[in-house]
C-alpha cells in the first residue's frame, strides 16, 4: 500500500483523485453508485452570487470521444447553496470544494465571501475560464492582467485555500498561471473546457443553442497534459490536472507531467465509478514501481 | 446485465431482453435506463432507453430500440450472453391512478418508438385492475410494434401516416378521440406529437402526462444538460424531475 495522501497548499487530501465541477453535481447524485467519501475531494457545481437559469436547450453535443456543453452555469445562487445544499453535503467525509464564478470582480468577491462563511468548505476553485457565459467567466481568464486582478481581489477576502481554474483557450497558459500565483493563489487547476462547435449537416444548423460550447472528455487529454507540463515549468504552487482523464493511467500521466492531484470530469457520465477505479489503480501503480508515496509521481517524468 | 434475447423487429427496430444474477430492482412505467455501448467509437456517452416491459417471472428487462445512429445500431448487435453495463432504474414514472378510480377511462398514446414505455404502463395498469386503451401512431404498418403484446393489456387503436394500418393520419386525428371522453392521457413520442396531444388534452380539460426524451449526458441530475422549461420558466432536469411531466407543469403548454 503506497501512501496516497497529498497536499494542495494547506489543504490535505486523502488521495489525489477528485471529481470536476459541473460533472458530479453536489456529490450526492453519485452516492448510490460508490462511496463518495473515498474521494480526495469533490468540486461542486459552478456557483454564482445570484441565481442563474443557464443557457437554452440544447446544451450538449456528443463527439466521438468527448462532448460539448453549453450549460452556462445554471445554479440557484450562493444563498440557496448555503441554506439548502450545504447542510446536506457538509458532513460528507471528503473535501467539498465550491467552484465560484462571477460576471464582474465584485460578484466574484461577494460569492467568495459568502462561501468563506461555510466552515466545512475548506477551499474554493475560482472559475475564470467558463466559455459558456457572455459576461465575465472566461473574459477574466484569457489575459494575465484580468486573471491577476480577480485573484487579487478574491485573495483579500478569502483566507482559506484558493484554487484558480485556468482556461485552455489562451496562447500561453503558463503566463496566466504565473500571474495568478503572483497574486496569491494557492494552486491552479487546469484545464477547463476548450471552445468548440458542432453542426447538424442535415438541418444546416448549429447543435448548441449558443452555437459554440466547451469541449471536454478524452479528446482534450493531450492538450491538457501539455498545458500541465508547461505550467509545471512556470510555477511553484501545486497544480491540479484535469481534462479527459478516464482511467488510472491518464491520472499517472498528469502527475508525471507535474500535477499534484487530478480531477475527473466528463468520464463520470460514462462510468460513475471511474474515480474509485483510478484511486485503486494509482495505488497499484505506485506499488508496482516502488513509490512509497504518490507524491513522488509529481513531475517525475524521465526526459 | 446479460443479454437473453435480441430480436430484430422489421428493419429499424430491435427488442433487447436482459437479465441479471441479482433480482432486478422494482421499476415503474416511464422510468428509463442508461446503456453503455462499448466498441462503438462514435458512441461516447451512455444511451437513455425507456423501460419497455419487465417480465418479473423471468427477472427480465425489455428495451425496445429504434435504430437511428451508431449507438442504437450497435445495441441491435448485442449477442446472446453478452454482458452489458446498464444503470437503472432512472427518473420518475407515470402517476398511477388510485384504486378507487377503477372506472377512469385511461388513454395511452404512443408515437413511433415512443410506444416503448406505453407497453409496461399498460401492463401495470391492467395488473392493477384498469382497462387501458392504447392509441398507437406510426409512419406505416411496419412501424407498428408489439401489437400482440399491447392487445393483451387493452383495446388498441392505430393510426399510420400512409394509411397502411388503422386510420390514416396522426394520432390526434383518430376518431376515438371524438367518440370517447377520456379521463386521463399518458403519452410518449416525438415532441410535435406530444405537443399536439397536450393541446387536445388541454382543450378537453383532460389530465395529461408526457414522457420527454431530451438529450442526456449523465442521467443523474449532475450535468444539467437535459433541461426543459417548467411553467415558471425555470430550467429543470428531465432525467431526475422527469422524464414524465404533467403538462400543467411545463411551459410549452401555455
Ligand atoms: C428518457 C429517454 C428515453 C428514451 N427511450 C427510448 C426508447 O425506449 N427507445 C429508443 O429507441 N429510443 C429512446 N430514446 C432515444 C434514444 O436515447 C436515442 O435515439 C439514442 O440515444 C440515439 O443514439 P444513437 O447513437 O443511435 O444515435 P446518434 O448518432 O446519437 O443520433 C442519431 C440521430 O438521433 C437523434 N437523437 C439522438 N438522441 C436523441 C434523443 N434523445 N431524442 C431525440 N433525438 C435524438 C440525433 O440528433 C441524431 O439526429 C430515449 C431517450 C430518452 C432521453
Ligand atoms: C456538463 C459540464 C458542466 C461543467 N460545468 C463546469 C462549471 O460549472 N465550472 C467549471 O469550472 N467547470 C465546469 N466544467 C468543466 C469541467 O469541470 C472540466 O474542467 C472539463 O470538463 C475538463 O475535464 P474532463 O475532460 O475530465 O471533463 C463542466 C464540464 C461539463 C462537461
Ligand atoms: S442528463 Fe445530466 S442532468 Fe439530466
Amino acid at each position: 500500500m503506497a501512501e496516497l495522501n497529498v497536499n494542495i497548499g494547506n489543504l490535505p487530501l486523502k488521495n489525489p483523485v477528485m471529481t470536476a465541477s459541473g460533472t458530479f453535481g453536489y456529490g450526492i447524485e453519485y452516492a448510490d453508485f460508490m462511496d463518495i467519501s473515498r474521494l480526495g475531494g469533490i468540486f461542486v457545481k459552478g456557483t454564482t452570487i445570484q441565481p442563474r437559469e443557464g443557457n437554452d436547450y440544447p446544451r450538449m453535443a456528443e463527439t466521438p470521444s468527448g462532448m460539448l456543453n453549453a450549460v452556462g452555469l445554471q445554479n440557484k445562487g450562493a444563498d440557496y447553496f448555503a441554506e439548502h445544499i450545504y447542510p446536506k453535503i457538509k458532513d460528507i467525509d471528503t473535501n467539498m470544494i465550491v467552484n465560484v464564478s462571477g460576471s464582474s470582480i465584485e460578484t466574484y468577491v461577494e460569492c467568495a465571501e459568502k462561501i468563506a462563511e461555510l466552515d466545512r468548505i475548506p477551499a474554493i476553485e475560482l472559475n475564470i475560464s467558463c466559455p459558456n457565459v457572455k459576461q465575465g467567466g472566461m473574459a477574466f481568464g484569457v489575459t494575465a492582467c484580468g486573471a491577476g486582478e480577480v485573484v487579487k481581489a478574491v485573495r483579500k477576502v478569502y483566507p482559506k485555500t484558493l484554487i484558480v481554474k485556468l482556461s485552455p483557450n489562451v496562447t500561453d497558459i503558463a503566463e496566466i498561471a504565473k500571474a495568478v500565483e503572483a497574486e496569491g493563489a494557492d494552486s491552479v487547476s487546469l484545464i477547463n473546457t476548450m471552445l468548440g462547435m458542432a453542426i447538424d449537416a442535415e438541418k444546416r444548423k448549429p447543435i448548441l443553442s449558443t452555437i459554440t460550447g466547451g469541449l471536454s472528455g478524452p479528446c482534450v487529454k493531450p492538450i491538457a497534459l501539455r498545458m500541465v507540463w508547461q505550467t509545471y515549468q512556470a510555477v511553484k504552487i501545486p497544480i491540479i490536472g484535469l481534462g479527459g482523464i478516464s482511467n488510472w493511467k491518464d491520472a499517472v500521466e498528469f502527475m508525471l507531467a507535474g500535477a499534484s492531484a487530478i480531477q475527473i470530469g466528463t468520464y463520470n457520465f460514462v462510468d460513475p465509478t471511474v474515480s474509485i477505479k483510478v484511486i485503486d489503480g494509482l495505488n497499484d501503480y505506485c506499488d508496482r514501481h516502488g513509490f512509497k508515496s504518490v507524491k513522488e509521481l509529481t513531475g517525475a517524468l524521465n526526459i | 446485465m446479460k443479454v437473453t434475447g435480441n430480436y430484430r423487429l422489421h428493419k429499424n427496430y430491435c427488442l433487447l431482453k436482459l437479465t441479471s444474477d441479482e433480482n432486478l430492482p422494482e421499476m415503474f412505467p416511464g422510468q428509463f435506463v442508461e446503456v453503455r455501448v462499448e466498441n462503438s467509437p462514435t458512441t461516447f456517452l451512455r444511451r437513455p432507453i425507456s423501460v419497455n416491459y419487465v417480465d418479473k417471472s423471468k427477472n427480465e428487462l425489455w428495451l425496445l430500440i429504434q435504430l437511428v445512429g451508431d449507438g442504437t445500431r450497435k445495441m441491435s448487435e448485442f449477442r446472446l450472453g453478452e454482458i452489458v453495463n446498464i444503470m437503472l432504474p432512472l427518473g420518475n414514472g407515470f402517476t398511477m391512478p388510485s384504486k378507487e378510480q377503477k372506472n377512469k377511462k385511461l388513454l395511452l398514446i404512443g408515437g413511433g418508438v415512443g410506444t416503448a414505455p406505453m407497453l409496461y404502463l399498460g401492463a401495470c395498469l391492467k395488473e392493477a385492475g384498469f382497462e387501458p386503451t392504447f392509441l398507437l401512431g406510426a409512419r406505416s404498418k411496419d412501424d407498428v410494434l408489439q401489437l400482440n403484446e399491447f392487445q393483451e393489456f387493452g383495446t388498441v387503436y392505430i393510426t399510420t401516416e400512409d394509411g397502411s394500418l388503422g386510420e390514416k393520419g396522426y394520432v390526434t386525428d383518430h376518431t376515438i378521440l371524438k367518440e370517447v371522453c377520456f379521463d386521463q392521457i399518458y403519452t410518449c413520442g416525438p415532441k410535435p406529437m406530444m405537443m399536439a396531444v397536450a393541446r387536445y388534452a388541454r382543450a378537453k380539460a383532460i389530465s395529461c402526462e408526457v414522457s420527454l426524451e431530451n438529450m442526456m449526458a449523465c442521467g443523474l441530475g449532475a450535468c444539467l444538460c437535459c433541461v426543459e422549461k417548467n411553467k415558471e420558466g425555470h430550467n429543470v432536469c428531465v432525467c431526475t424531475e422527469g422524464p414524465v411531466f404533467n403538462i400543467e407543469n411545463l411551459s410549452w403548454q401555455s
